[in-house]
């Protein structure tokens, strides 16, 4: 019953785009963590997503869903800024702030949750027609 | 008159199947909508349904591990989508509102298909029962 691989489709999405969702929660929430060396500073990190196809061909079937092959982070140039009275502040009189800009982060939150929402509406569907399917004939 | 199953129920079984393997590849390609280089994938209705009602009433088994197998399944009307923009930047070819008002559609046909065969079962059973 191919149905229920739906459900298994729209759950790996629905594990990924939250992935997207958690990553992005976790860059909006440090776009102001200053450090004082480039090392320390936080950088902005990104979930690499790809399709599932050497499970599908290992179970010969054909289910590819999302998974994460893993978080990279950004190697965009941080923000340094030039702040000799600010206590974090190196020897220069530099401090770092991450690469992250907030409103492609926010950007990046909204598609990442229309994308979920999608994936609900099709694992809904699928549930719909599955109770359908399993009341086949049973109206008087 | 003798009840055949086969003529009461017509194409829907089949039509149902092919349209229950539509909804997973739609689902895969809604899925993996933000996947880089993922390219959509959708099944040729009519043709599937054409291949089905082909294969309809020929029935092989295999009593021979090397006798070959006959694949039944609908792989081969799997077939990539034209993409309606050259490229997105990513190789990635889903049109996510495409993709689900296909969808919707094919749900709608699946649910139709659904209507007609409750149909068909509820006239089968005022026969069986001769009221």
């Amino acid at each position: 019953m191919s149905s229920f691989k739906v459900f298994d489709i729209a759950g790996s999405g629905m594990t990924a785009q939250s992935v997207r969702l958690n990553t992005t929660a976790s860059n909006i929430a440090n776009a102001n963590s200053i450090s004082s060396s480039v090392e320390q500073t936080y950088r902005g990190r990104h979930p690499v997503f790809a399709a599932e196809l050497a499970e599908a061909r290992r179970m010969q079937g054909e289910v590819s869903g999302v998974q994460v092959l893993g978080i990279v982070e950004s190697d965009a140039p941080l923000n340094m800024e030039y702040n000799p009275n600010h206590p974090l502040a190196d020897a220069d009189g530099f401090i770092y702030k991450p690469n992250i800009n907030v409103m492609e982060e926010m950007a990046n939150m909204i598609s990442a949750t229309r994308s979920y929402e999608t994936n609900v509406n099709t694992a809904d569907a699928a549930k719909k027609m599955l109770i359908r399917t399993l009341r086949l004939g049973q109206q008087q | 008159m003798s009840i055949s199953f086969q003529k009461a129920f017509g194409m829907h079984p089949e039509a149902m199947v092919i349209r229950e393997k539509r909804t997973q590849v739609l689902a895969e390609n809604i899925a993996n909508a933000d996947t880089p280089g993922f390219k959509a994938r959708d099944i040729d209705f009519q043709q599937a349904l054409a291949h089905a009602q082909h294969r309809q009433g020929r029935s092989v088994s295999r009593t021979h591990e090397k006798h070959f197998h006959i694949d039944s399944s609908v792989r081969k009307e799997l077939q990539y989508r034209n993409p309606d923009q050259p490229d997105t930047g990513d190789g990635n070819s889903v049109d996510i509102h495409r993709e689900r008002n296909l969808f919707m559609q094919n749900d709608l046909a699946y649910r139709t298909s659904l209507q007609f065969l409750d149909g068909r079962i509820t006239s089968l059973k005022k026969a069986v029962k001769g009221q």
